[in-house]
């Protein structure tokens, strides 16, 4: 497992978690045909959170933050995200959608449309803001993630590490409350994983609420504030990344972090 | 052990690379004799091309193009070898707009096709300023009235209705799809009944363009009005059958399916049969519905459920990933239709979309068969059994292959250079 020391040590200081909720599970169950993928997951985030979900292929990482933005339908229990419940009601789901952002392992951007358009897609057509205003805060969050001179270029063009990074900024673009991510550097060559992962961690300095499942435990350390370690579908064992290193309580976590570390 | 070291006293001047390196002789070499065997083989082919030609160019060149029937062609060309190219230009009205059409009202169906490049270019080249796009959408309701002529209230009826289904699903679509697409379609047949009724009752015994039936449509203008009117109507179509396939609704789905299957599993034929003589049962006693809209409606259908497969083709190519993406920004369905899967799916179908419409173009040659006059038709029919005629089969079916040939080439080489200015992947 590869672990890239970030050059910029993250500012713990100015990650503040408040207590106001900004997701709620209880008692959430989801299968895929007949095979339990979610069993029983209940997990509150605090606005502010860093969270970074780790654990085995299979063990539903992945699947649990799909769930939250409801790219897959859970069939029991309760999703609450920003006080919006996620049922089959679609406009829940545009509102829930609306306000979380997700960047996905292999980027997704759309190849037709230039790195600009596909920043400025969304908040034209969804957020219905007037074109001018949404391609300055576009340039905004390109220039925040470093790659402003792209903006005319068209995704194909890129590096994989400028990909993700658009990847953010075009989430960023919708203003989330809360930003998910799934394996965002498992897709890239070692440089390519610092840079996004240093974007990251800004992202994570100026207050962002964060689900990140990732292999990145150096990330984990320097980031999160709450890990939460998944096998089989539940969560095993979840706490501070500093005891969950040094003082894994579960066999099941004693084995993976022998594994991986 | 020998000494190695060695150095350059002085430096070689650069040299002519020798003659058989260079030029036509390389490239003959390389291309055409490069070994025993591709000499013969390039030998033979010249000899099977030089046969080809010595018997095809004196045909064509030494071919008459003024006389008034084969039988005088015979006697101007006395036994040499010429085609009897006056069947052209004798018959040429005949070939292009058949034999029905009025003469002195050729001029109407010229100026359609004329601004038919204007309507087209907007559409086809989409760097021309979109405002040009107003032409397009006006554009079928001009030809319309130009080819057929008739009361003007008829197209602008037409067109009244259609602008008030725009302008009411507009209205409401954002807010409820289901009732703008009703109402839009509502409000149509609303005005156009009022329509209707208002052109009966100031219809003039002498409209300003003479009415032409649709009967008297023929020769290659019926086969390029029946192709871009079924072309431009199937795509669309095409596109909603890919859509409704996919759809998660089973009434949809089964619906698309059911249409899909059908239509691919019966010959254009049948469907042509069905056109011109079974429809009528469908329609109530009195209602006549015009031929030539009844073949639209066949060959339509017919080839929207082709591209409605090839449209699934390029759906089903994209990676899931594209949707996610498009749901996780808070799109809904038909925006990430229309911004982000249809645009690269419909990429992805171009060869598939132009094989349909090259094949659909051609198979308008099939309404002669249901005795409508079009290239073909007027060929084997008016102008072979005449008596001056009879027997000029080389040079006519030649022309209408020509003709079909450079549509159709076109139609090629346009998708080709689209292919080329939508590739943004640069790979």
């Amino acid at each position: 497992m590869s672990s890239i020391t970030l050059d910029h040590h993250a500012d713990r200081s100015k990650m503040a978690v408040s207590d106001e909720v900004a997701i709620e599970i209880r008692n959430m169950n989801k299968w895929y045909g007949s095979f339990h993928v979610l069993r029983d997951i209940d997990l509150t985030v605090y606005q502010g959170e860093r969270i970074v979900i780790a654990g085995p292929s299979g063990s539903g990482k992945s699947t649990l933050i799909r769930c939250i933005n409801r790219l897959e339908e859970h069939q029991e229990g309760q999703i609450i995200v920003d006080g919006t419940e996620l049922t089959s009601d679609l406009k829940n789901v545009d509102k829930v959608r609306s306000e979380v952002g997700m960047v996905f392992q292999h980027f997704n951007l759309f190849p037709h449309l230039t790195i600009l358009e596909n920043c400025t897609l969304a908040p034209i057509w969804v957020r219905k803001e007037p074109k001018k205003e949404a391609e300055e805060r576009a340039m905004h969050f390109l220039e925040k993630v470093k790659i402003p001179e792209q903006a005319h270029k068209y995704p194909g063009m890129l590096s994989g590490g400028q990909q993700q990074r658009v990847a953010i900024a075009r989430s960023l673009c919708m203003m989330p409350r809360i930003m998910l991510f799934d394996e965002p550097t498992s897709a890239l060559d070692p440089e390519m994983i610092k840079e996004v992962l240093e974007t990251m961690v800004e992202l994570a300095e100026e207050g962002m609420t964060m689900l990140c499942v990732t292999h990145e435990m150096g990330f984990a350390k320097e980031v999160a504030n709450r890990v939460i370690f998944m096998d089989a579908g539940q969560i095993v064992e979840q706490n501070e990344p500093e005891e969950f290193f040094n003082n894994p309580q579960s066999e099941r976590t004693k084995l993976f972090l022998s594994q991986i570390l | 052990m020998a000494d190695l070291s060695f150095v350059r006293s002085e430096m070689l001047p650069e040299r002519a690379p020798p003659a058989n390196e260079v030029g036509i002789v390389k490239w003959l070499r390389t291309n055409l004799f490069s070994t025993w065997p591709n000499a013969l083989l390039t030998v033979a082919a010249f000899y099977v091309i030089y046969l080809v030609l010595a018997g095809v160019l004196p045909w064509l060149f030494g071919g008459v193009w003024t006389t008034s029937s084969l039988s005088e062609c015979r006697e101007v060309l006395q036994g040499d070898v010429g085609g009897c190219f006056s069947v052209l230009t004798e018959r040429w009205n005949q070939l292009i707009y058949g034999f029905k059409y009025p003469t002195e009202l050729y001029w109407r169906p010229n100026l359609a096709l004329v601004l038919l490049a204007f309507a087209a270019a907007p559409v086809l080249f989409f760097d021309l300023p979109r405002k040009l796009l107003l032409f397009t959408a006006i554009y079928p309701f001009i030809a319309y009235w130009l080819v057929w002529g008739g009361p003007i209230g008829v197209p602008v009826t037409a067109f009244v209705g259609i602008l008030g289904a725009y302008l009411v699903f507009e209205r409401f679509s954002a807010s409820n799809f289901a009732l703008g697409a009703l109402g839009g379609v509502a409000t149509a047949f609303v005005l156009w009944f009022i329509g209707g009724y208002l052109v009966d009752m100031m219809a003039s015994e002498n409209p300003l363009l003479t009415p032409v039936a649709s009967r008297d449509l023929g020769g290659f203008m019926l086969n390029l009005m029946l192709g871009v009117t079924c072309v431009s109507l199937s795509i669309p179509l095409g596109i909603a059958l890919a859509l409704g396939r996919q759809s998660s609704m089973p009434l949809i789905k089964g619906v698309c399916v059911i249409f899909i299957e059908f239509i691919r599993g019966v010959p254009l034929i049948t469907l042509l049969f069905v056109a011109s003589v079974m429809l009528a049962y469908f329609f109530p006693p009195d209602a006549t519905v015009d031929l030539f809209l009844r073949v639209v409606i066949m060959i339509t259908l017919f080839s929207s459920a082709y591209i409605a497969e090839v449209i699934r083709g390029g759906l089903a190519a994209l990676p899931k990933g594209q949707y996610e993406a498009a749901d996780s920004l808070g799109l809904d369905y038909p925006q990430a239709m229309r911004f982000i899967i249809l645009p690269q799916a419909l990429k992805i179908s171009i060869p598939g979309i132009v094989n349909v419409a090259v094949g659909l173009f051609k198979d308008t040659t099939l309404v002669s068969v249901i005795s409508m006059f079009d290239l073909v038709g007027m060929i084997r029919g008016p102008i072979l059994a005449s008596q001056e005629w009879n027997g000029v089969y080389w040079e006519l079916l030649g022309f209408a292959a020509l003709l079909f040939f450079v549509v159709c080439y076109g139609i090629s080489q346009y998708s080709q250079w689209l292919e080329r200015r939508l590739r943004t992947d640069h790979r």
